[in-house]
């Protein structure tokens, strides 16, 4: 699928650069074999194909931790709305928080994930210019927050599993989403989901912007997709802090540790959910069938805890968080 | 393009030193101009005897202020910073740590322990806005935790004073933002086992800090005019490009859009925590 020139990345245009000669020797190919001489074409073209693959692992297995972010908000980057597409079946939307409004930057609702009854919540940003205005981005409110919460109940109340994808800039900064609480909704989102009786398993699929990621990011297994980030606060936001300025994202980015990588390694998150040759904007299929399994086993593993155990695993993963020093035993 | 909002905003820190009594025996109160006498102002529990305005105490000050005298029995004193990220601003992360302590004679930025307030034994806990601006990383996270597991345990009635405006500290990354998660899910237990938290909200109290903790209280207080929120008015202002309303954030404005039970001043936290644990402590 060829992208719009503004959906580039700049560190992609080896690759666009490669694709456009591999096609213009595809169509050569077609022509010459029209008129029966294509023999030297067919090994040259199966080579550039091999070198464009190459070229692709190599630019994505050696991202800068900027690069990754640009990636997680690229615009052909599959969202929640994809997904629910590409990996569940007969997905019920349910809307509103029953107090303010239903906010288009969270969805929830309830879907089949192969044999198994869930409950769905995800950020969603908006894939043009109108639906991005009406989702604020990704950047929830505190209905949103209150929407997510009053479903992921209404899940245990009927022993479904939850499954939230993760994919926002942060919770909205705005004057309305001050007056409504969105400090203590969020709050009250960590809270209520350390003891949500139901298996909980969580994805950061793009972006994880801060409170707001954490907001739906409580649960049994948390993962990430491989180019996803997961960060207490933007790159923008932190070197405007230290630097001064929003241009030093770039620095940023490499001081905060945000990648899948590093998450890993600080025991943050459980897995990194693989992405497709040359990232999940280049084959939302293969993005999705990855995340897919992923789900399946996950809650494979968690079906048959008994509801203390569970509750006393998701406890202890976050109660272990953080690095500190301390003088021999007191 | 629109903008794109939290994307260039600091949708997080709020960036709010907040001001300590200055030095010298007159002082300007920050809040009505007014030219005052040094003593005068800390023998008023650092509040300006002109216009009420409060300025932020330490840790010792603090306590001194709401436990009963030389009750207060500080637990986990020695757990110290590390430094995960290897983070490196202006100066190395560990740098830093090290002359916030020198300043404020504190390890971190919080302080919790046992103590009573009158003749009530409470689980006692503090967040310094003094030592990097307050803010949440790891041992904060692991200390305000302990603390609640040790009151769940015991049954113990717990108060937290926030003074945060930093939220969750940049300088651990994401291992701060966790730490909003780990402390609220042991609040969830302390919940659950049926025991009281009340939760004081002092200038500032923003971002990670009052996006868990401090917003979770059976009771929330907040000293006056403090300011309390998610976003920095900063941020808000960058992304929503309107003029924020006055009082915007601060205690008044919680107050009446229903997210603290009660403004409190200084003078009176003592009696009034005290009165308020009566009532809802076995």
């Amino acid at each position: 699928m060829p992208s719009p020139n503004e959906y580039r990345l700049p560190f992609e245009a080896p690759i666009y650069e490669m694709e456009a000669r591999l096609s213009e020797m595809e169509a050569n190919y077609a022509k010459n074999k029209a008129v029966g001489d294509s023999s030297g074409f067919a090994e040259q073209i199966r080579r550039l194909r091999r070198e464009l693959a190459n070229l692709k692992r190599t630019i994505y297995a050696n991202l800068e931790p900027w690069q990754t972010v640009q990636v997680s908000r690229h615009q052909n980057r599959p969202q929640s709305r994809d997904y629910l597409d590409l990996i569940f079946d007969q997905f019920v939307e349910l809307h509103g928080d029953r107090a303010i409004g239903d906010d288009k930057a969270i969805i929830t609702g309830l879907g089949h994930l192969g044999d198994e009854k869930v409950m769905f919540i995800g950020h969603q940003k908006g894939k043009n210019l109108t639906e991005r205005t009406a989702c604020n981005f990704g950047c929830a409110h505190p209905e949103g927050y209150r929407k997510a919460l009053l479903k992921m109940r209404m899940a245990a109340k009927f022993r479904l599993p939850i499954i939230t994808f993760i994919d926002t800039p942060g919770a909205y900064p705005g004057i309305a989403a001050e007056e409504r609480g969105q400090a203590a909704i969020i709050a009250e989102n960590l809270r209520e989901m350390s003891v949500i009786p139901t298996p909980i398993v969580c994805v950061v699929i793009g972006e994880g912007g801060s409170g707001g990621a954490l907001g739906i990011g409580v649960g049994d297994r948390v993962a990430m997709l491989e180019h996803a980030y997961y960060s207490v606060i933007s790159p923008e936001g932190c070197a405007t802090i230290l630097w001064k300025s929003s241009e030093h994202a770039p620095k940023a980015a490499d001081a905060l540790k945000m990648t899948s990588r590093d998450l890993l390694r600080f025991g943050v998150i459980d897995e990194i959910v693989a992405e497709p040759l040359g990232a999940a904007h280049r084959d939302h299929r293969e993005a999705a069938a990855n995340l897919k399994s992923f789900l399946i086993h996950a809650l494979r593993g968690l079906a048959d805890l008994p509801r203390e155990e569970l509750l006393n695993r998701r406890y202890e993963k976050f109660r272990r968080m953080g690095q500190f020093l301390e003088e021999s035993s007191a | 393009m629109a903008k794109r909002p939290g994307g260039t905003g600091d949708s997080w820190h709020g960036h709010f030193e907040s001001k300590r009594v200055p030095e010298g025996v007159w002082m300007r109160c920050e809040g009505c101009q007014a030219t005052l006498f040094r003593k005068q102002v800390e023998q008023n529990l650092n509040v300006c005897p002109e216009c009420q305005h409060h300025f932020s105490v330490s840790a010792a000050e603090r306590i001194a202020q709401l436990l009963d005298a030389d009750t207060f029995e500080e637990w986990f004193a020695d757990l110290r910073p590390a430094d995960p990220l290897g983070f490196n601003d202006r100066r190395p992360y560990p740098e830093r740590v090290r002359s916030e302590q020198e300043r404020t004679g504190l390890n971190e930025a919080a302080v919790v322990g046992q103590g009573f307030i009158k003749g009530i034994r409470i689980v006692f806990g503090l967040t310094d806005s003094g030592f990097i601006m307050g803010s949440m990383g790891s041992v904060v996270g692991e200390k305000l935790t302990r603390a609640i597991e040790k009151a769940t345990d015991q049954q113990l009635p717990l108060v937290i004073v926030s003074g945060s405006g930093g939220g969750a500290r940049m300088h651990e990354g994401i291992l701060s933002l966790m730490q909003m998660a780990k402390v609220s899910a042991a609040l969830a237990r302390h919940h659950e086992a049926g025991c009281l938290f009340v939760s004081v909200l002092t200038h500032p109290t923003m971002g990670g800090v009052a996006a868990s903790f401090a917003s979770l209280g059976d009771l929330i207080l907040a000293e006056p005019k403090a300011l309390i929120g998610f976003a920095g008015p900063k941020v808000i202002a960058q992304t929503v490009r309107v003029q924020l309303p006055t009082g915007f954030q601060r205690s008044e404005f919680l107050l009446e859009h229903g997210f603290i039970d009660r403004i409190v001043a200084r003078k009176d936290l003592r009696s009034v925590l005290a009165q308020l644990i009566g009532y809802l402590s076995p």
